[in-house]
């Protein structure tokens, strides 16, 4: 069980009032209902959450979340505590302080005949971006990074006309030797 | 009987050797065996079909099952007795409907953080999903409202998840937790060996305060003039009162507690100013506004206490200390926010202050001490000056009555409205445990079967349950509970006519349109009889005492309804979403013939 140790915290103006994405990473236990119970807290409690992913991790048993939110510095605390206390949440760490490395996938169906696919290729070359089916009249792009690069290669193919996108969610992991969450504590 | 003591036997037998020996059982033993193992002895609750299994492996066990009318009152017998008692209360009920009747019991032990088990039966697990007869996902619906659940689909789950459930009602805040046992899991065999040791008291327990906090706790309080402590259920569920007591003796700190904090600190100590909040006396509210510095403690800052957010306490530094760090700069943000246990907490900080020598004394608050007992000799005097006169039975009039024939000793049980309120501005506590009522949720019909719960836990001492006739009706037929099982209870049905709590917001608020409030009852004293219980009627102010001895003489239960002035209202009244200085007081002419007319033409509405 994992226990927030006794501290003493003043509250200071300034950054507690901004809202800004806030990053969490928890470890959760890798059993039937336990996303319901974390998606039941964040809508009973009304957090603004801007994505949501979770799956396995090298550990057996276990899986990893990556929630990233909206909201002000007190509210992050009380995320925090909340999810804390959910019996089948590990281990939380928010890590929007941290240095650390955050990256989501898309898959993008972009309306492109013969004619433009040269264009839209060297466009995707600048976003490190991949084709990976090519259809007479549309292809399929993959793209993987931060969310902000995701949210710019939308941006210059949208005039193309896109069919479909989807998005997997931020994943995040903190950079350095010892990661913030490399170590669930029991 | 026979197996019971069988039973018993081989339980000693088996505490005797160790490592313990594993035998093979059906799931159903499963339970009976870690109830066993948790010392439960008393349970409640109703069967139903995927719960059979279990019921049929009761009469093996040494556990004493109190059958119910409905289920929630199941629930609330259990918040009852685990609010009597400290331990934790269990309760039995089979799927669907069964379960589903729960539910508002489950929120209120949830709300009040209360610790409770419910098992209740599931459907077989291949039918899972299939909308199956009275299947529910009761896990699903009371995510929100329990502390944790389970769902047990295999017989070697059901004793881990009902021994983790117990350990999860018991530690940190407390809460229900609920345990679902698909039948087939009740049936299925599996090895159960007792465990070795026994079960740890508290796995949540956050770390003590270090001693960086407890001085700056300790720095605050000495640069204060006017200190105040707000009191609240968490210094009754950490067994914290003689700690508070301490801390406040050598201190000088005056105290105003919640509603659920009440008892904390005897009521006739003189630094004890009641409940504070919405229906709190004007110099506790007064005191809370004035103060220089907020110490609270084992509190959540619920609405009911606050009021309008952003003036409350405006004046004060604020400390919080509170075992559950969600509640922490939750409703108010405060300079000093400390995840503790408030009986740990409180050990320290008296620890530190004895160290201090003389850095600490009460006598440092005089002036404090004075202005407070200025603004309550004022405030009271205001109250006697509004005393209605007309010589009406009143609801406060059986409530002091009852604290005086009572000796302010009894387990004072309530339901919810305006009784609730009067019992808690009159019936003054000496004790932790001895008032129960029901806070966060304000659940009518939570009084008798919470008396009844509480009863079975202390079978010592008197059980009073005070419920409104509204309240009362909604769980009436657990007198018949309380026949069966031979409770020595008494109940003060404080018969107004009406929804009262509800009509006084509508006589407030909405301009006298009494709108579904004036509630039609049965006759209290027949329906009461009918059940077998001792039944008295009391319709004048010197009949109260006579008919409460009365009811106290006789050993099994009792009722006694009062008939009492209809519109009466709770004063002082802070309007909902208004600063805690601005109550409305009793008028002082309001209660004259005027009124009294207007009462008699609405009692035939009775
Ligand atoms: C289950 C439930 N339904 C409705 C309410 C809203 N409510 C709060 S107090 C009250 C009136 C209670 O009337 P009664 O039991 O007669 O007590 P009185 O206020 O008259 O003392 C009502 C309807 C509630 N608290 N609980
Ligand atoms: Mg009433």
């Amino acid at each position: 069980m994992t226990q927030q140790t006794a501290r003493i915290e003043f509250n200071g103006a300034g950054e507690a009032a901004e809202t800004r994405h806030r990053t969490f990473v928890a470890t959760l236990e890798d059993s039937p209902g336990v996303l319901n119970r974390v998606s039941s807290l964040v809508r009973r409690r009304k957090f603004n959450i801007v994505s949501l992913s979770v799956g396995r991790t090298h550990i057996h048993g276990e899986s990893r979340m990556t929630l990233v939110v909206d909201c002000d510095a007190d509210t992050a605390r009380q995320l925090e505590a909340h999810l804390r206390k959910l019996i089948c949440v590990l281990d939380v760490q928010d890590i929007s302080h941290e240095p650390c490395l955050l990256r989501d996938l898309a898959l993008v169906r972009l309306r492109v005949g013969a004619r433009e696919r040269m264009e839209v290729f060297q466009l995707l070359e600048v976003f490190q971006a991949r084709v990976i089916d090519v259809q007479p009249t549309s292809m399929i792009i993959e793209v993987t990074g931060d969310p902000t690069r995701i949210e710019g290669l939308a941006e210059v193919l949208r005039p193309y006309g896109i069919e479909e996108m989807v998005q997997c969610g931020a994943v995040a992991i903190t950079t350095g030797t010892s990661g913030a969450a490399a170590t669930p504590i029991r | 009987m026979q197996a019971k003591s069988e039973a018993k036997q081989q339980r000693s037998a088996a505490g005797d050797s160790q490592p313990k020996a594993t035998s093979e059982r059906a799931g159903a033993r499963v339970v009976w065996e870690v109830l066993c193992e948790e010392a439960v002895d008393v349970i409640f609750g109703y069967p139903g079909g995927a719960i059979m299994p279990t019921y049929d492996a009761l009469p093996e066990y040494p556990i004493h099952h109190v059958l119910v009318r409905h289920e929630q009152s199941a629930a609330h017998m259990a918040d009852g007795y685990a609010r009597a008692t400290g331990k934790v209360g269990v309760v039995l009920a089979t799927s669907g409907p069964g379960a589903t009747n729960l539910v508002t019991g489950i929120t209120n032990a949830m709300l009040d953080s209360v610790g409770i088990v419910c098992i209740t039966g599931q459907v077989a697990s291949n039918l899972l999903g299939s909308d199956a007869f009275q299947e529910t996902d009761l896990s699903g619906v009371t995510l929100p409202v329990t502390k944790y659940n389970f769902l047990a689909t295999r017989a070697e789950e059901v004793a881990p998840m009902l021994r983790k459930a117990f350990q999860l009602a018991r530690s940190g805040r407390r809460g229900p937790v609920l345990v679902e046992i698909t039948k087939d899991a009740q049936m299925g065999i599996t090895d159960y060996a007792a465990p070795d040791m026994s079960p740890v008291v508290d796995t949540q327990l956050p770390p003590p305060p270090s001693a960086e906090a407890t001085d700056a706790i300790l720095e605050m309080l000495e640069e204060a003039e006017r200190p105040l402590i707000l009191a609240g259920h968490g210094i009754i569920a950490a067994e914290a009162s003689v700690s508070l007591r301490e801390f406040v003796d050598k201190t000088g700190v005056p105290v105003a507690s919640t509603l659920l904090g009440l008892g904390g600190l005897p009521a006739s100590h003189p630094r004890a100013l009641g409940m504070l909040g919405m229906h709190g006396e004007a110099w506790t509210n007064q005191a809370v506004q004035h103060a220089d510095l907020i110490l609270a403690f084992g509190m959540r800052f619920d609405d009911r206490v606050t009021g309008k957010l952003s003036t409350f306490a405006r004046r004060a530094r604020k400390v919080h200390v509170d075992i559950d760090a969600a509640e922490l700069n939750k409703n108010v943000k405060v300079e000093l926010p400390l995840q503790a246990d408030i009986g740990v907490a409180l050990e320290q900080l008296n620890a530190r202050i004895a160290a201090s020598k003389g850095r600490f004394t009460p006598w440092r608050l005089n002036a404090w001490h004075e202005e407070i007992e200025a603004n309550r000799r004022a405030a009271q005097d205001h109250s006697t000056a509004s005393e209605p006169t007309d010589g009406q039975l009143r609801a406060r009039d059986v409530l002091r009555a009852l604290w005086e024939v009572t000796a302010g000793d009894a387990t004072l049980v309530t339901d919810v409205g305006q009784h609730q309120m009067w019992a808690a501005q009159c019936y003054r506590l000496e004790q932790p445990r001895k008032l129960i009522t029901s806070g966060g949720l304000g659940t009518m019909g939570f009084g008798l079967p919470a008396g009844i719960g509480a009863r079975m836990g202390r079978p010592k001492g008197e059980v009073w349950i005070v419920a409104g006739d509204g309240g009362f009706q909604m769980t009436a037929p657990e007198m018949t509970t309380a026949v069966q099982e031979g409770l020595d209870i008494n109940i003060a049905v404080i018969n107004n006519g009406y929804l009262g709590m509800v009509r006084q917001w509508q006589e407030m608020f909405f301009e006298k349109r009494y709108i579904s409030t004036p509630i039609s009852a049965p006759d209290f004293v027949l329906l009461a009889q009918a059940h077998g219980l001792k039944a008295f009627r009391v319709t004048s102010r010197d009949e109260i005492k006579p008919a409460m001895e009365a009811a106290r003489a006789e050993p099994g239960p009792t009722l006694v309804e009062f008939r009492v002035e209809q519109e009466d209202a709770v004063y002082p009244m802070v309007p909902p979403g208004k600063s805690i200085e601005e109550m409305i007081r009793r008028p002082k002419d309001a209660e004259g013939g005027d009124d009294s007319e207007r009462s008699s033409q609405n009692r035939g509405e009775r």
